[in-house]
């Protein structure tokens, strides 16, 4: 049975949980603080980081195998052109 | 081991639909980006108007759910099925506690007058309307893939019930709980997105 060897213990995910919520915790407090721009970019890398967690210990990303791996990773470089040109154009209209 | 690769196929084919899912939401969150750049101090006053409790309240109930969800998958696979069953069932509890929370939360704003098309949103000024316009239309199709979530996880709860989810073949339950877990992920952006940008 390779597939049972992947299989997280309750202690792990509960670990994940925990730090799941430390982070939403992090980002809310992170917002009263009054730094223009720079809020939007913390809450951003702070949601990419708990999004990671859940792609990785939650949905198996680790054991699911590498045409999951790549084809995510595919996606999330398209999404990041579909952001960057219509951003692209939008600054230069 | 031919059963092993149709397990694979089935998972890879959950996958490539939920890639789907990342680019059709992707898109509304550009479009939710590039007005905000244009106007940032009125999208700032569309979410002071957001209730944040709701907003934590329903993050954290959504990350206990995909946990419980995760959590059903282990004890699958120990053959622990109670505890599967009751996972199953706290995160469908938790659902259900989701669209209750928002059905307060857009009728408190509906009460007070914002909602597409009313008076208020049209009077006021434009990019306010487009801000509660994508407030609608963002967290309404997310609620409505809670919605298909629950069923999905109802069914898996069955299927775990009736002996047809086994350690040996747990593919539907994987399968349901990674679109489960992508609600909750899609979650994780709309929070900060609307709720935090005050």
């Amino acid at each position: 049975m390779e597939h049972a060897s992947h299989i997280f213990s309750y202690k792990t995910l509960g670990l994940v949980l925990g730090a799941l919520l430390v982070l939403t915790g992090v980002t809310v407090g992170a917002s009263y603080i009054d730094l223009g721009w720079v809020n939007v970019w913390i809450a951003l890398v702070i949601a990419s980081a708990k999004a990671s967690l859940v792609l990785v210990v939650f949905m198996h990303m680790n054991s699911a195998g590498k045409g999951v791996v790549v084809s995510f990773l595919s996606t999330v470089f398209f999404l990041a052109i579909m952001i960057g040109f219509i951003f692209w154009d939008v600054a230069f209209r | 081991m031919p059963g092993q690769r149709d397990q694979t196929g089935k998972k890879l084919g959950m996958w490539l639909f939920l890639f789907t899912e990342i680019i059709l939401f992707g898109a509304l969150f550009v479009l939710y980006a590039v007005y905000f750049s244009w106007y940032p101090k009125d999208f700032i006053l569309g979410a002071k108007e957001l209730d944040l409790g709701f907003g934590v309240i329903n993050t954290v109930i959504l990350l206990i759910s995909s946990f419980l969800v995760a959590a059903s998958i282990t004890a699958v696979q120990n053959d622990q099925r109670h505890i599967a069953l009751a996972a199953l069932a706290g995160a469908q509890v938790c659902g259900a506690v989701f669209l209750v929370n928002k059905y307060f939360e857009w009728g408190h704003k509906i009460e007070i007058g914002i909602y597409p098309g009313s008076e208020r949103l049209l009077d006021g000024p434009a990019p306010q309307n487009l801000f509660f316009g994508l407030y609608y239309v963002v967290t309404g199709l997310h609620g409505i893939h809670i919605g298909i979530g629950m069923v999905l996880l109802a069914v898996s709860l069955v299927l775990v019930f009736c002996r047809r989810i086994t350690a040996e073949n747990d593919v539907v339950l994987d399968n349901c709980g990674l679109y489960w877990h992508l609600v909750d992920l899609i979650w994780i952006f709309i929070f900060p997105l609307f709720y935090l940008v005050v």
